[in-house]
């Protein structure tokens, strides 16, 4: 059983029964889920939550549905790696990355995916259905055949290859739209309206589906021994995940799972070519101006996005910052994180690390802050931005003379000491 | 005529149907031109200040207006006016 009480509108505050609704009926605002949080309190544990499943679903008392066997393929409990190393380059204390590409199809969506799809079939949809810019789409897809549902994934028709292919292979329907994320968006959003038997998981189920972003928040609190950390850097796309994130570390202390109440400061992360909360922030503004979206970061490329205002609410609130970053700081951003701490992220987790350094640089993240960067999905999806950035030392003939030659081409190129004869 | 596509939390107020015809050589004036024909819109999708409310888009055929000129945008017969929950996706 859940703890859910209703749905509420952030805006106008109308309250709604728990059901395939995603916006308020009178001003259009966004709803979000209410629990009784007394009764969670009561019930919710450190023991009951360490002694549940290595997944999203141990935190089950705070998700929006409660399924003895929901719509699982194993979403969260990801590692949090301590990125000495990293840290030492940035100039950091003690610095932790929240590796999300461990997800069973690498990315953070997972979690809203399960908690999404779960509540859906509660609600009695077949159809999983979502607008996605690759990474939402490889999860509904492969968490629908899980589930056995069948899937309609709708995504901008030139999304990286890894992305098309991954969706396309768990045997939904996939159609790739000749338009902008924006575009696809507009069309779902659209398409609710006439397909109200199917689960949009980014539309009409949005209120839940986002919900599963607030486990990020709850297993780096767990992971951290039930303390929240100082500073969190998060990628920034619809802003979902940042609000969500925050939203997570006050549960945990509401409902008494923390010994110290949590003064996180949350600071997002925007590609250049995709800064509407970046903007906002830096102008002083509350007007989140949507832009068309040109950068590598694709899973991040949405211009308008849905929760860019209540980021920016967050990030300010918090004390936190907003930054963008160019395409060759993104490049560059994946390639410090795969040579330092041996992790491969996305573009998006480059757009993450490059913003984590250009805010130390800045003075916004200090070396006394525990760190926390959300690396939320892997880089072997995005392999085509690092074309021509990253390949082989040296093509050689499978001879020892080949690759002695080779070697020592490349110890002159990088001027390595010959210490040892070739 | 403009065409205005009606999302399905706004259908209640056009008796069920998602499309209606209206007249006007603005956005702003088919959107009046609607709540004219249908009382109830102006309240749900303008703010105090006249202006679209925060979490509600429209598009005059594939542009979202405030890429063009908002509600001063000029429409022709022919065009299709959406709206559109701004609350979607990510």
């Amino acid at each position: 059983m859940d703890f859910v009480s209703g749905l509420r509108c952030r805006e106008c505050g109308r309250t709604y029964p728990a059901e395939a609704l995603h916006v308020c009926d009178y001003c259009f605002g966004p709803l979000e889920v209410t629990y009784d949080y007394r009764r969670v309190a009561a019930t919710m544990s450190r023991e009951r939550i360490e002694a549940g499943p290595r997944s999203i679903w141990r935190y089950a008392d705070l998700l929006p549905v409660a399924d003895a066997a929901p719509v699982d393929l194993g979403a969260g409990f990801t590692p949090l790696v301590r990125a000495d190393r990293l840290a030492a380059e940035l100039g950091l204390g003690e610095l932790w990355i929240k590796d999300d590409t461990a997800n069973p199809t690498g990315s953070f969506k997972d979690r809203v995916v399960s908690v999404a799809l779960t509540k859906a079939r509660q609600l009695g949809f077949k159809i999983a259905a979502c607008a996605s810019t690759g990474n939402l789409a490889n999860s509904v897809a492969a968490h629908a055949a899980r589930a056995g549902m069948e899937s309609v994934v709708l995504i901008p028709h030139d999304l990286e290859t890894a992305k098309i292919t991954m969706t396309s292979v768990y045997g939904g329907r996939v159609f790739a739209v000749e338009g902008s994320y924006d575009d696809v968006n507009r069309l779902c959003a659209e398409l609710t309206s006439e397909q109200p038997t199917w689960a949009f998981v980014n539309v009409n189920v949005r209120t839940y589906y986002a919900e599963g972003s607030k486990t990020l928040a709850f297993e780096v609190a767990e992971q951290l021994g039930w303390q929240a950390p100082d500073h969190v850097v998060v990628p920034i796309g619809s802003g979902s995940q940042l609000t969500k994130v925050a939203k997570g570390f006050a549960e945990l202390w509401q409902v008494g799972l923390l010994d110290e109440e949590p003064s996180v400061r949350i600071s997002g992360a925007q590609a250049e070519g995709c800064s509407p909360v970046a903007t906002a922030f830096a102008e002083g503004t509350d007007v989140i101006r949507p832009v068309k979206p040109d950068t590598i970061a694709k899973s991040l490329a949405i211009g308008n996005p849905a929760d860019g205002w209540y980021a920016l609410e967050t990030i300010r609130k918090s004390g936190g910052s907003c930054a963008s970053v160019t395409d060759a700081e993104v490049i560059e951003g994946i390639r410090l994180l795969a040579r330092t701490e041996g992790i491969f992220a996305e573009t998006a987790g480059g757009v993450t690390i490059a913003t984590l350094a250009k805010l130390v640089t800045e003075g916004v993240i200090r070396p006394d802050e525990r760190v926390v960067a959300m690396v939320t999905g892997h880089g072997l999806k995005t392999v085509e931005a690092l074309a021509g950035t990253v390949g082989p030392t040296a093509t050689i003939a499978p001879t020892l003379e080949a690759f002695a030659a080779a070697m020592g081409d490349e110890r002159e190129r990088t001027n390595e000491p010959t210490t040892r004869s070739a | 005529m403009i065409k205005v596509r009606i999302p399905a939390q706004l259908r209640t107020l056009t008796g069920g149907t998602g499309e209606v015809s209206v007249e006007g050589s603005t956005v702003g004036e088919a959107l009046k031109a609607l709540d004219n024909a249908h009382p109830g819109f102006a309240d749900r999708i303008f703010d105090e200040d006249g202006q679209l409310r925060r979490f509600v888009n429209v598009f005059l055929d594939d542009e979202d207006v405030r890429f063009l000129e908002g509600l001063p945008t000029p429409v022709a017969a022919g065009q299709t006016l959406s709206i559109i929950p701004a609350v979607a996706g990510g």
